[in-house]
């Protein structure tokens, strides 16, 4: 018998959790994008310090279970950002809420091995062991295609003739990607994908200004959480540069442990300990893109966030010593998105200055 | 001219400062530990740490600003973790860094990194690790280590006996702490009795005189009278006994993980919130006060623990947020509403429950 199973929402990841849900036999409660009502949800039921992933998850946990889910599949994690303890947080909140529901939360499975093979048993219902990894490995190369049409969709943006273009052709590939099943399907889908936003009418010969995004994992893939920040980007005419995508999440974590070894090395001089989250990925990364000489970067973090605070104390030495300009962006539940996009605009004006006066072999002084 | 170690009075320094002390003296090092937090110290540290940071971090570099030109090196160890599997929170994970690119006039620190996990005989290295930074033989190096342990045995048995994390800072910095007389005895003459496993739970219903109050919180920020606005004090004026989760034996808290559907990360959360489930369940008092510094992350999700619980066993709770803006008048008018508050409860229970017994006996 298949359940009825919710999950909480992040970035492009729900399409894919949705094909491996329903080929698994269950009925997958698919989470809405998060809207402010969403947000309003989570923040009336959250701890008030808690960050914004907590709380725009928990939000979209409401709605999934408001919609009938019986099950809800989350992740866990091992420390010591706090986002590992929030499944059992999240639990004990709706349960007093009076939401019956069964939790199932994903920890890394090497840490609790059994512990993952039962989750993992109740998941395939029916199905065969064989079946499930097939379907788990579509849905990983389901979750490619859409990384890298989201990279084809960052590179045309600031490229693009007519606003809004680079957007209209990425939700067709995203349907076309939802549609495909089969493996031969998806690999189709991707081609079709990248096809669409090829033929986007653009500037190829533009050379745009490039900026590097570093920070949380769930306020990065997010747009919902970051008041759509690649966006805002895009339509200021620069190429944004990511330095999470689901793809790379799932091998750094799930499969090998301590992978991205030359992010960890580039961080050594600056932040030699694993501090969790993605404080140390974000200093690393950062050099990383100065290396590769972009012209700025930009760190994103909730609000409270404690391995961000970190990175964010650390920054201003890596930007001094590479000579490259970080802006800092603690996003909650009160950011606006026009002050944000203000204070992009300076952010981006100052990076075009910097480059001409690079180019004109003069300094900063105009 | 000996080499001379400043320690920050700040973060790690309320929890462990008797172990390092005793380290460094029987190295024959001369300390420099910096006086109690000050307005103008915080507000220094305010200028040099990161904004979002919480005020025991900016506390902490304001220490930092103030030893600056006085000692050859600063001891900023990068505590990561001490016992079980537990880690410190990222912000002392990061601590050296943080510090170190706050500014750039700073001696060099001593960020030895200390990871208990590692196994048998690794504060033995790292004493060893720190004892050839400071160019000291093995001997004088085995020497101190030994002095460290035993330093750590003192203060164990102190916060079991029922003296806050301050007090037996007190004692133990205090040379007269083992001859009769003095402050330290004053303090060792009002410990509670030890509270082991199996011991009798007291019945805290004293007819609202000696209220009992849990009092917990992360050290650095209840017992720094400044960041805490003298609240131990203050509670002391109220006529509250005040019960700490280090006062409790380890196998009592222990027994409360299975209270846990997983375990809090961090120390000195998980310390917190065994502890408070202990007093709790227990009825060992009869209100429970956290103390929280703003932004804290760990705190966000303890503080929500302990609400629920609380809540489920009808306890009452404060929630005691501070920040660099805390005014006293303010945590004063707080503490004293919910003493009031809670002697009020207190009263009634008894009443209902003389009440109750008068209406049996009747029968």
């Amino acid at each position: 018998m298949g359940r009825r199973i919710g999950f909480p929402y992040m970035g492009t990841s729900p399409l894919a959790l949705k094909m491996i849900l329903e080929d698994l036999g269950h009925e997958p409660v698919v989470p809405t994008r998060p809207t402010k009502k969403t947000l309003s949800l989570g923040v009336k039921f959250a701890p008030e310090f808690a960050c914004l992933p907590l709380k725009i998850t928990l939000g979209t946990m409401i709605e999934v279970l408001d919609r009938g889910a019986e099950v809800i599949v989350t992740s866990g994690g091992v420390g010591p950002c706090r986002a590992g303890q929030y499944a059992q947080i999240q639990e004990a909140i709706l349960k007093r809420l009076g939401y019956d529901f069964k939790m199932i939360v994903l920890e890394p499975p090497r840490k609790d091995i059994l512990g993952f093979a039962r989750h993992l048993h109740f998941l395939k219902g029916r199905r065969s062991w064989l079946t499930l990894w097939n379907v788990i490995k579509r849905g990983y190369r389901k979750i490619q295609a859409l990384d890298q049409v989201e990279q084809a969709l960052h590179r045309t943006r600031p490229r693009e003739l007519s606003r809004g273009d680079a957007d209209r052709a990425f939700t067709r590939a995203l349907t076309v990607i939802d549609g495909a099943r089969s493996g031969d399907e998806i690999e189709e889908a991707r081609l079709q994908g990248l096809a669409l936003m090829n033929a986007v009418p653009q500037d190829r010969d533009l050379d745009p200004l490039r900026i590097g995004i570093v920070g949380e994992i769930y306020v990065v893939l997010e747009p919902s959480s970051n008041l759509n920040i690649e966006r805002h980007l895009g339509e200021l005419g620069v190429e944004v540069h990511r330095s999470i995508f689901l793809t790379g999440w799932t091998q750094d974590n799930a499969i090998v442990e301590g992978g991205g070894h030359s992010v960890k090395k580039a961080a050594q001089p600056y932040l030699p300990e694993m501090i969790g989250g993605h404080g140390q990925d974000s200093v690393g990364h950062t050099v990383i893109y100065a290396q590769e000489g972009m012209d700025g970067v930009i760190q994103l973090g909730p609000f409270t966030c404690i391995p961000e605070i970190v990175a964010k104390g650390i920054l201003p030495q890596v930007s001094k010593d590479w000579d490259i300009p970080v802006f800092s962006v603690f996003l909650d539940e009160q950011t606006g998105e026009a002050g944000l996009r203000t204070r992009l605009e300076a952010f981006v004006d100052l990076l075009a200055r910097r480059r001409a006066a690079r180019q004109n072999g003069g300094d900063l002084a105009v | 001219m000996g080499i001379t170690v400043g320690i920050p009075r700040a973060l790690g320094y309320y929890a462990y400062h008797p172990i390092w002390m005793a380290f460094f003296d029987a190295l024959g090092i001369e300390t420099v530990v910096t006086p109690p937090t000050t307005k103008g110290m915080l507000d220094a540290g305010v200028k040099d740490a990161v904004m979002d940071a919480c005020v025991p971090i900016k506390v902490f570099h304001g220490h930092v600003a103030a030893l600056k030109d006085k000692v050859d090196y600063i001891f900023v160890p990068r505590l990561v973790n001490v016992e079980g599997s537990s880690v410190f929170c990222p912000k002392f994970l990061g601590l050296p860094e943080m510090v170190r690119f706050s500014r750039n006039d700073l001696p060099p620190l001593i960020d030895i990194r200390i990871d208990l996990r590692k196994g048998f005989g690794e504060f033995y290295r790292i004493c060893l690790r720190v004892g050839r930074l400071l160019n000291k033989g093995v001997v004088a190096t085995t020497r101190a280590y030994l002095a460290a342990v035993s330093g750590a045995r003192r203060l164990h048995r102190l916060l079991r006996s029922g003296l806050t994390r301050l007090e037996a800072l007190e004692v133990l910095g205090n040379p007269l702490a083992n001859v009769v007389g003095g402050e330290a005895s004053v303090l060792l003459s009002r410990r509670q009795p030890y509270i082991r496993p199996g011991a009798n739970s007291k019945s805290p219903i004293s007819g609202g005189k000696d209220l009992v109050f849990a009092l917990l919180g992360y050290p650095y920020a209840v017992f720094d009278p400044y960041i805490s606005v003298g609240l131990v004090d203050k509670l002391k004026g109220l006529g509250v006994t005040i019960v700490t989760p280090p006062m409790l034996h380890p196998r009592l808290l222990r027994q409360q993980g299975r209270s846990f559907s997983k375990l809090l990360f961090w120390l000195f959360s998980d310390e917190t919130a065994k502890g408070a489930y202990h007093f709790i369940n227990d009825a060992m008092v009869d209100g429970v006060i956290h103390v929280t510094a703003f932004g804290c992350g760990p705190d966000s999700l303890t503080d929500k623990l302990l609400e629920m619980r609380c809540a489920d066993a009808a306890m009452p709770y404060l929630s005691l947020m501070i920040d660099e803006h805390s005014g006293e008048a303010g945590i004063a008018t707080r503490l004293e509403a919910f003493a009031d508050m809670v002697r009020r409860s207190d009263t009634a229970r008894i009443r209902t429950l003389t009440e109750h017994q008068a209406a049996a006996g009747g029968e």
